[in-house]
């Protein structure tokens, strides 16, 4: 793809005001699918399935197949809409989306138009700078999730230049609730930094609702990005981009920023944005054109014929909002005060968007602080470096158990280090890595005083500085104990050791 | 375009929605398919005429509505009998033509 021109982020900032937008898909962890009693390859244990093993007549939209709602689907929804602080409409209603690809066997979506289940709310998202700002939410709508195609033939894989695509229903049915918020404007520079943030708050709200598996990397949670640019006070909006299925935290954040600085390079030269969608590329970090609007962007929605309006009671409604967890602010602070962390050390787990990983992992039985270390520190940086979000490698049930070596003292934080890489790729549990790569840091005295013996015999002035009180002497001898251990000891106990050995020949 | 056809569609629409339809049509039948549709249009348009703003519009003609299942899975189709109607399958997938176009 042809690299685009882009102009310095804080020149765009200073030219043009940018508006943004987002629409968030979020796969609900239902036992079933929205309108038949398929198994829902996104509940939870659940995974994508082998081709086409997961679907009803209903799935595959054949002929006499009637949809029937899952009533805990419906339940989730309005769990949601109230955890968005929306209003629940009392009659919703579902609407075919009419259009013709291979994603749906039926030619439409069963969707929701002009009467979504959920309107008018607002979520408060936490910006790094300790400012708070509302994104204001237009509606959230339930809908069912596509089947999954891959492209056959042509150079790249994508869709361009394919011989044929071959499609797997599995996927087909899934119940989603689509969020989308209202324009958003005055985010400014903090503009990258809110799409993350915004993101990571609706994760956090669905999974501490318990009503989606929320990994990105699994697209359980797909954040569509629309942007536009305003020049700077002239109260015009642009045109707007809106770049699809943007799958991690991460990315949210780049494409935002690639967007504002390619579209003030067109506007700045005098050209003009073509409303269209367009595809993020994290390989690259640069978004590439779909294709534009057209005239088969006609959806032609109309009532749904095979299903009923929904119409939850008041007693439902309040049955669920008695039922909603605490608010997003009340449960960090509970967490903070629970955790003892500092402001900042807080701070940094929220703006990384690892609350809720540092939370599954203390509830997997580590400490806080090591919780938190691993998140923020080692995992972040692998993350970083594979230019991926952290929760994607690692389970927090690993990290616990990982976390769980080190305080038991098996495990030094080099070898754990080593651990976690064996983990990440594949080698399975902390507990399994540390057996087959046979990572137990010697606890065998017998080994260490042996190997300190050796060291000791190439610099027996060591001893004699110890014994004069210059300890850190003792450093000459860690060394090379450690390298004849590989790593696998701990260079606490080596060094007293050495210092008993120091002091019972004084 | 027929600016002759009293019809409230005109050909450019119902080209559109042929279109969108993937039926693909001859001149001759738009044309004529403009005028039949027109006279639909305004017989339907005629129960607009009785219908007040207060009435709701019926997507069904019984009057029910919270028609939910409980989240029980229940059976599936094998594999076979998914793939059974697909005019081409790869394996345990259907296999259809290239569409230039994406997900939506």
């Amino acid at each position: 793809m042809s690299s685009a021109e882009l102009m310095d982020f804080d020149k765009a900032l200073e030219l043009f005001e940018p508006v943004l937008g987002f629409e968030v898909h979020v796969e609900l962890n239902t036992k079933t699918k929205m309108f038949s009693p398929a198994p829902n390859p996104a509940a939870p244990g659940a995974d994508a399935g082998e081709p086409n093993t997961m679907v009803t007549p209903v799935c595959l939209g054949l002929p006499g197949s009637l949809p029937v709602v899952n009533e805990q689907a419906i339940r989730f929804s309005i769990s949601l809409g109230l955890a968005l602080g929306c209003e629940i409409a009392p009659t919703s209603r579902f609407a075919r989306k009419n259009y013709f690809y291979p994603d749906l066997a039926k030619n439409y979506q069963i969707s929701q138009y002009d009467e979504p289940i959920a309107h008018d709310g607002a979520v408060d998202v936490e910006l790094a700078n300790g400012t708070t700002f509302r994104v204001e939410i237009e509606r959230a709508h339930m809908e069912e999730d596509a089947g999954k195609l891959t492209h056959v033939g042509g150079a790249t894989g994508r869709i361009q230049g394919a011989d044929y695509s071959l499609v797997d229903y599995n996927r087909a049915g899934v119940p989603l609730v689509e969020i989308v918020t209202k324009m958003i404007t005055g985010a400014d520079r903090d503009a990258p930094e809110l799409a993350k943030a915004y993101v990571s708050a609706i994760r956090d709200i669905v999974v501490s609702l318990g009503i989606s598996e929320a990994r990105m990397e699994r697209g359980n949670l797909r954040c569509d990005a629309n942007i536009s640019l305003s020049p700077r006070g002239s109260g015009k909006l642009g045109t707007r981009t809106e770049t699809k299925n943007v799958n991690s935290l991460r990315s949210v954040e780049r494409t935002i920023r690639y967007e504002i600085q390619r579209q003030a390079a067109i506007l700045a030269a005098g050209g003009t944005i073509i409303q269209e969608t367009r595809h993020w590329h994290e390989d690259s970090g640069t978004t590439s054109p779909g294709r534009p609007k057209s005239d088969a962007d006609d959806y032609r929605y109309f009532p749904e014929p095979d299903l009923l309006p929904v119409e939850p009671s008041r007693e439902l409604i309040e049955e669920l909002r008695a039922a909603l967890p605490e608010p997003p602010a009340v449960r960090r602070n509970r967490l903070k005060e629970s955790w003892g962390f500092s402001d900042l050390e807080f701070q940094d787990v929220v703006n990384s968007g690892l609350l809720v990983e540092v939370e599954s992992t203390v509830a997997a039985g580590a400490s806080p602080a090591q919780a938190r270390k691993w998140w923020t520190g080692e995992i972040a940086r692998l993350a970083n470096v594979k230019a991926v979000d952290p929760s994607s490698l690692v389970s927090p049930a690993d990290v616990a158990a990982l976390a769980v070596l080190v305080e038991s003292g098996e495990l030094t934080d080099r070898l754990a280090r080593q651990v976690l890489e064996g983990v990440i790729a594949g080698e399975g549990t902390p507990v399994e890595v540390v057996e087959k790569r046979g990572l137990k840091v010697i606890s065998d005295d017998g080994a260490l005083i042996a190997a300190i013996d050796d060291a000791l015999a190439s610099q027996p002035d060591v001893l004699e500085k110890i014994r004069d009180g210059k300890l850190q002497a003792a450093g000459a001898i860690i060394g090379p104990v450690m390298k004849a251990m590989h790593g696998q000891a701990d260079a606490a106990r080596v060094r007293e050791l050495i210092l008993e050995r120091a002091n019972s020949q004084g | 375009m027929s600016e002759s056809n009293p019809s409230p569609l005109d050909v450019a629409q119902v080209a559109h929605l042929a279109n969108l339809a993937r039926i693909a049509l001859t001149p001759e039948e738009i044309e004529k398919l403009t005028g039949e549709l027109g006279v639909i249009i305004e017989s339907i348009a005629k129960v607009s005429e009785v219908a007040t703003p207060d009435v709701p519009s019926t997507s069904h003609p019984i009057r029910l509505t919270n028609v939910f299942r409980p989240d029980v899975p229940g059976e599936t189709l094998t594999v076979e009998e998914a793939l059974s109607g697909a005019p081409e399958r790869d394996g345990d997938r259907f296999k259809v033509p290239a569409i230039l176009g994406e997900e939506q």
